[in-house]
């Protein structure tokens, strides 16, 4: 036993680290629920931040939802926007200092329900500016209601019979119609589930950030998530029911992968 | 001496905008103020000084597009007309909540509802209580001429920076519509970044440097101990605005027996009612509050004391009597004249209603 | 011929006992301890430590950034 503890001190030495915490992470304790996604994707958005070296240069915009509070934990300036309203917000930012990294960090029903209408505009107009999508098909925040991205048959709070489509209308699937828009630049549909998954997710927001600084359009990264709580599963389970559920309605993948499209293509003829 | 031109009202708020070193407007177009946002297109200030102008796709997201702008420090500005306000308001608490400065331009037109686009002054309770939900005041600047709707932008910018808050120019459709000479400022270069670190380095989002904390901009705070003093913090302010900021203009008033109390382009029919009522031998005085909030209180209050009476006249359905009554708590009579609708009355049609309201009343 | 080896340090008093990296540990270095911290979790420990090869698969999927891992070669 104490050869094996030995061993253990013998490893655990400076220069044998290979992983830990990046320091654009704060050291808060975040609040969210065990298992939670928002907490793996905020530590690879920090882990980019700092590969890229543009900690004093990004302003991250947090939503309503969960995630109002992802200023607490990445170290960088923050605006907290209404909900639905990140675009908007980012719009203003990035047109009056357009030098600066510029991202928004929001939910499924604050990106794709209530902020509809600002989300498509900023694609559209191919604002130079990062968007990270968590969809988890619930209203984590007010409790577990249904989101525009719940599945037909799902329950939830305010679906206790299972999202009907004659009542509820279908889920939407906004990352395919943004990847429609000219003023994508890049549209990805990431997972966080398991190592293999973080790796490549983290691959496509290190990418999401590049393409901001060559200007090339609005650059979007949904990551299909859980909610352990709203889905009343264990976390384990949850990442269970997204591979077997949401993975099926929600394909990863890239959905569009080139710069906003040429004006010219658009242009009357005189 | 400036340069002097004849314009619009509406033209010149763009006009001062650019030569005031404005950074940025976010707007969407609305009757009667979409020369506004016209007129900073067809000057493509960005060429010049880099300044932004943007049509967003709606009045919630130029708001929240401001909000973002002034955020960053920058010296932001949007406007519309009343129905566009309404969309606003969510974004206007955001910013009173989260001290941010910036200049809204609300071209008023009558409602409720989408109305009509006429002049009208019926969003004074809702300019000058707030208008979203929350404890929050906005400065709100009532121009009754065009040098004055170029001016206050210029004003609005100082208050907004000096106080950390939106300043509304509440504006209505005449003084929009309205040309007359102005006399312009010279061109004022933007801020440069370290004019914008200096004056704001302290709470903007600029980028986090490594020496200093993040600077996060909310009005978030699920603390109540920690939200009961933000809402303290922003009444002292408000107080602070109220004994340091009112403006007014009192026009023959010292020997006055009844004093009209009207703002904008109604002040501008109530001062020919006064020479009209003179003529009479009736001794009526003005007060225009050029600040509607903070309000005019204290020298309405005073000569509470010295007159028979006050007839407030608005084009709405009597909303600032309500804050004369208040100054005058009781002292003497208050009565309120106006048309709705878009209607804008005569000078001797506020005369009839003086006579019949005060002098017989 | 050389072995590589790992080693994993949790934060206990940040782990909240979600168990997503006990699942993707591959060589069942990992399980959640019968004790708890001080909110109540059953943290993550290194029940089988002398299986960890160092991989980060653990630290890639923790929520609360809680997992710092090393790894060495050793000669026996």
């Amino acid at each position: 036993m104490s050869e094996v503890a030995d061993r253990i001190k013998e490893i655990i030495k400076p220069e044998n680290l290979v992983y830990a915490k990046s320091p654009v992470l704060n050291d808060d304790i975040m609040h969210y629920c065990p298992g939670c996604s928002h907490g793996v994707v905020h530590r690879l958005i920090a882990e980019v931040i700092e590969e890229m070296g543009i900690q004093e240069q990004t302003i991250g915009i947090s939503p309503v939802g969960c995630a109002v509070f992802a200023y607490n934990y990445i170290d960088i300036d923050w605006q907290e926007a209404a909900h639905g309203r990140a675009p908007a917000v980012a719009t203003g930012i990035k047109r009056v200092m357009p030098d600066k990294y510029v991202f928004t960090y929001q939910g499924d029903g604050d990106l794709a329900a209530i902020g509809t209408a600002e989300t498509f505009h900023a694609v559209n107009r191919g604002e130079n500016i990062v968007m990270i999508f968590i969809n988890n098909a619930i209203y984590g925040m007010t409790g577990g209601q249904m989101a525009p991205t719940t599945l037909v048959g799902q329950v939830t709070a305010t679906t206790p019979n299972g999202r009907d489509v004659d009542l509820n209308g279908y889920p939407l699937r906004i990352t395919e119609l943004l990847a429609q828009l000219p003023g994508a630049a890049f549209v990805t549909r990431q997972s966080v589930q398991n190592p293999a998954a973080v790796r490549k997710t983290k691959k496509a927001i290190r990418k999401a950030f590049e393409i901001q600084a060559m200007k090339k359009g609005t650059a979007f990264v949904e990551v299909v998530s859980t909610c352990s709580s709203g889905w009343k599963l264990s976390p384990v389970e949850s990442n269970k029911w997204m591979e077997e559920n949401m993975f099926p309605q929600y394909p990863l993948g890239d959905l569009k992968d080139s710069s906003r499209a040429d004006a010219d293509l658009y242009r009357i003829k005189g | 001496m400036g340069e002097l031109r004849l314009m619009k009202g509406n033209e010149v708020i763009a006009e001062a905008a650019i030569r005031c070193g404005c950074d940025a407007y976010f707007g969407y177009p609305i009757t009667p103020q979409s020369e506004i946002m016209e007129t900073l297109m067809a000057h493509r200030p960005w060429e010049e000084s880099g300044m932004v102008v943007l049509q967003a796709e709606s009045e919630i997201a130029s708001i929240h597009m401001v909000y973002g702008a002034a955020g960053s420090g920058k010296r932001v500005m949007t406007s519309s007309s009343s129905p566009g306000i309404s969309l606003m308001a969510e974004g206007i608490s955001y910013m009173a909540g989260a001290e941010l400065p910036c200049v809204i331009v609300n071209v008023q037109r009558g409602g409720p509802g989408l109305g009509t686009i006429q002049p009208s002054q019926a969003d004074y309770n809702q300019a000058t209580k707030g208008g979203g939900h929350g404890d929050y005041s906005l400065i709100v600047l009532a121009p009754a001429s065009v040098q004055e709707m170029h001016d206050f932008v210029i004003l609005g910018f100082e208050l907004a920076f000096k106080y950390l808050t939106p300043v509304m120019i509440l504006a209505d459709g005449v003084i929009g519509q309205l040309m007359e000479k102005v006399e312009l400022i010279d061109q004022r270069p933007r801020w440069t970044n370290e004019q914008v670190a200096e004056i704001s380095g302290n709470w903007a989002t600029i980028g986090k440097s490594a020496s200093r904390k993040k600077h996060i901009i909310t009005s978030l705070e699920l603390d109540s101990s920690i939200m009961e003093q933000n809402n303290i913090r922003l009444q002292e302010k408000y107080s602070l605005i109220r004994s340091q900021e009112v403006r007014y203009e009192a026009i023959s008033c010292d020997d006055a027996e009844y004093i009209i109390v009207a703002f904008g382009s109604s002040a501008r029919i109530c001062q020919k009612t006064v020479q009209i009522a003179r003529k009479k031998g009736v001794k009526v005085g003005l007060i225009r509050p050029i600040t509607l909030f903070p309000f005019p209180e204290k020298i309405i209050a005073e000569y509470a004391a010295k007159v028979k009476g006050f007839l407030s006249v608005e084009f709405n359905a009597g909303q600032m009597v309500n804050d004369i009554r208040l100054a005058v708590n009781g002292k003497t009579k208050v009565e309120y004249f106006g048309r709705m609708g878009g209607i804008v009355p005569t000078p001797d049609e506020v005369e009839t209603a003086l006579e019949q309201k005060l002098l017989r009343g | 011929m050389a072995k590589v080896r790992g080693a994993v340090v949790v934060d206990t008093e940040v782990c909240k006992g979600c168990n997503l990296c006990v699942v993707a540990c591959p060589t069942q270095t990992l399980a959640l301890n019968r004790n708890v911290n001080n909110k109540g979790y059953h943290y993550s420990y290194m029940e089988n430590p002398e299986n960890c090869t160092g991989c980060t698969n653990c630290a890639a999927v923790c929520p609360d950034s809680c997992i710092t891992v090393y790894r060495a070669k050793f000669e026996n």
